[in-house]
């Protein structure tokens, strides 16, 4: 077996099973066990791409034997390799989900085929080793993720949609902008090339061209200023729908901010890394502000993820820090890289349970809620194990993932972001602890429509509901307690990823044409 | 969708649905190495098919492509993914093109290669995903 072929099966794998539920779409049972077994195989694919690289080294693939830079790398470093895993678990746990929430008018138009082009979409993403291929994927996963927002047509969907469609065609541009301008300045598109080239060009545009890429990704990634698209549409398709983009899409963009400016944008730190790392600092705080002030479950959730990007970007920004000791950076990375790991596998908690929570009491206002403590403790105790880690208490896998950024921010000196942070962790515990008080805590009232749902006990539905939940929370419980060896991965990966000259390598640009233009204009051009 | 009133419309589009049919084969087979390729050339197939909508009404035209374009879109997609497994098999990376130059007679030497089945893939792609929308539309305005 060729090493190279690892890489290439997380993209390959949903393709092809979006390809063939596709082709049978008549049959819902078929699409049921193609998507069972299409995204098991994509997670056995990403756990050996993580073994592999995690023991090779990092892996590529030249696609059609092109040598790069003129052909697509797939390139498999550990945080690629990390993110791909979560596409893995996300995928499957989403799928074994949705079998009991999809429901028949979902499934004949393209459920199932579309989730898997977005994981086809969001793997791409992560493991490509082209900028503009990168492009590629981003459109792909924006394809795909707005058949899957409008699935079942309701107003409120198309509402949200059209926001979500608007603001992310708008980045896209930028992005496109963005990477033709990179190829204008150094005639490549390969990132390692990129990097390698960027490190030799001295031109004013070569921020301009960061800071494009920083509002594109920043679009994607939810970030302050330009999160508004992400709380009008995330609470509207199907609560599965909701639970895989909450988990999966946002991080894409964190991702590829991480990438960028670790490995091509590392000129002018002081620059743009201070802005990462104030806009992840407003990012916390709105974004959390936003969620104390709402009272329909899902939303809280939604406006959640933009305060939790803000954490990401805060452990990216830390780099800016003139005086940060080299550990501190590699704490830095290292815990955003956690942090990234952790929130998605506890949002997609959160967002599944609020599915189960609707099926009982048929709501997802707080007002309406109520009485499951008392009723369904187990439930509840689904509930209260992500959202404490959510919140960063201890032994969960959110503690040491905050732990890790915290104490970066505090040798890096950045007192006043770290007081950001704090403060954002005190209010995101107010916000669940009101989800908690509402829909777990406080009593139903007696002429509830549908109290009868809560004393009977569960039917086969809901155990189905109950198995990815319940797969997640453990996922959550052993990141925490038993965090040591995961940390040790992702210090690893931040080793990497500040060492830009390990990626270029492994991509390995042969020497005749890695200095192509030796006289390259200093300002842009005449 | 009311059919059209036109009979130049639909006389001419009897005649033009198979020209304009041979042109895309014409531009899909001729892609590899000159202007061309599976994605034009399924532009201009659903183009025509487009036209013959325009000229009679969705059940002919269902009538005419036989095919669910559901079927076509995972057909091609199929092909133009398992276009990359060959080079795979043989020990190159995914994509390599790989050529196959039969002799046939009548036609000569005529080349054969994963590039044009992968091209395909995205001609039938092309086509299902058009004639996908484009149906749903003028039923949408029935």
């Amino acid at each position: 077996m060729q090493l190279d072929l690892l890489v290439l099966f997380p993209v390959l794998l949903p393709m092809m099973a979006a390809a063939i539920s596709v082709i049978l779409w008549r049959s819902p049972l078929a699409q049921r066990i193609i998507g069972v077994v299409g995204t098991s195989g994509l997670l056995a694919a990403s756990i050996w791409l993580l073994v592999a690289t995690r023991r090779e080294g990092i892996i590529t693939m030249e696609m059609s034997g092109f040598p790069p830079p003129f052909g697509i790398v797939l390139v498999s470093d550990l945080l690629s390799a990390l993110m791909v895993l979560m596409v893995g678990i996300m995928g499957f746990t989403v799928v074994i989900y949705s079998l009991a929430t999809a429901g028949e008018e979902y499934e004949r138009f393209g459920y199932y085929p579309l989730m898997h082009l977005l994981h086809a979409g969001v793997a791409g993403a992560f493991l490509t080793g082209d900028i503009f291929n990168l492009y590629v994927w981003f459109e792909v996963m924006l394809v795909a993720s707005f058949a899957l927002l409008i699935l079942g047509g309701k107003r409120p969907q198309m509402e949200g949609a059209v926001k979500y469609v608007t603001i992310n065609l708008v980045s896209s541009m930028i992005l496109l902008t963005a990477i033709g301008l990179t190829y204008g300045l150094t005639g490549t598109l390969n990132m390692a090339h990129i990097a390698q080239t960027f490190q030799e060009v001295d031109s004013p545009m070569v921020t301009v061209v960061a800071m494009m890429y920083m509002v594109a990704f920043g679009i994607k990634a939810g970030s302050f200023p330009l999160f508004f698209w992400l709380p009008a549409s995330y609470h509207t398709p199907p609560v599965a729908v909701s639970a895989l983009f909450a988990g999966l899409l946002t991080k894409v963009g964190a991702y590829a901010l991480f990438r960028v400016f670790t490995l091509i944008f590392t000129q002018d730190v002081e620059f743009t890394h201070n802005i990462l790392l104030w806009a992840g600092a407003i990012t916390m705080l709105t974004g959390v502000l936003g969620a104390a002030a709402q009272f329909e479950f899902r939303r809280i959730l939604s406006i959640h993820i933009i305060s939790q990007i803000g954490y990401m970007l805060m452990a990216l920004g830390l780099l800016a820090s003139p005086d940060i000791p080299e550990e501190a950076a590699h704490l830095a990375i290292a815990g955003g890289i956690f942090y990234i790991i952790h929130n998605i596998v506890v949002k997609t908690n959160l967002f599944l349970v609020s599915g189960v929570v609707y099926r009982l009491l048929g709501s997802y206002q707080l007002k309406d809620l109520g009485g499951i403590y008392r009723h369904k403790p187990f439930l509840a105790f689904l509930f209260f194990v992500p959202a404490l880690s959510l919140a960063g208490l201890p032994p969960l896998s959110g503690f040491f993932a905050k732990f890790a950024v915290i104490r970066a921010g505090l040798e890096a000196y950045q007192g006043v972001v770290v007081a950001f942070a704090l403060v954002t962790g005190l209010l995101t515990l107010y916000s669940m602890v009101k989800i908690w008080m509402y829909a777990f805590w406080s009593p139903l009232d007696d002429d509830h429509p549908r109290k009868h749902k809560l004393t009977e006990p569960n039917d086969a539905t809901t155990w189905v509901m109950y198995t990815p939940i319940i797969l997640l929370l453990i996922c959550t419980v052993v990141l925490g307690i038993y965090s040591e060896p995961f940390f040790e991965l992702t210090l690893a990966s931040a080793a990497e990823l500040l060492d830009p000259s390990q990626y270029i390598e492994a991509v390995g640009i042969a020497d005749e044409i890695s200095h192509p233009i030796e006289d390259l204009p200093a300002g842009g051009g005449e | 969708m009311i059919k059209s009133k036109s009979l130049i419309l639909r006389t001419a589009t009897r005649f033009l649905l198979p020209l304009q049919l041979l042109f895309s084969l014409f531009l899909l087979l001729r892609g590899h190495n000159e202007p061309g390729g599976g994605f034009i050339a399924g532009l201009v197939a659903a183009g025509a098919i487009a036209l013959y909508l325009i000229a009679f009404n969705v059940d002919e035209t269902r009538e005419l492509i036989r095919f669910s374009p559901h079927d076509l879109f995972g057909v091609g997609l199929f092909l133009a993914c398992i276009a990359g497994i060959p080079p795979l098999l043989m020990g190159h990376p995914y994509f390599t093109a790989l050529w196959w130059r039969p002799e046939f007679p009548f036609f000569g030497e005529v080349s054969l290669s994963t590039p044009l089945l992968f091209d395909v893939g995205v001609y039938l792609t092309v086509i299902g995903a058009v004639l996908a929308i484009v149906l749903a539309l003028a039923e949408a305005e029935d």
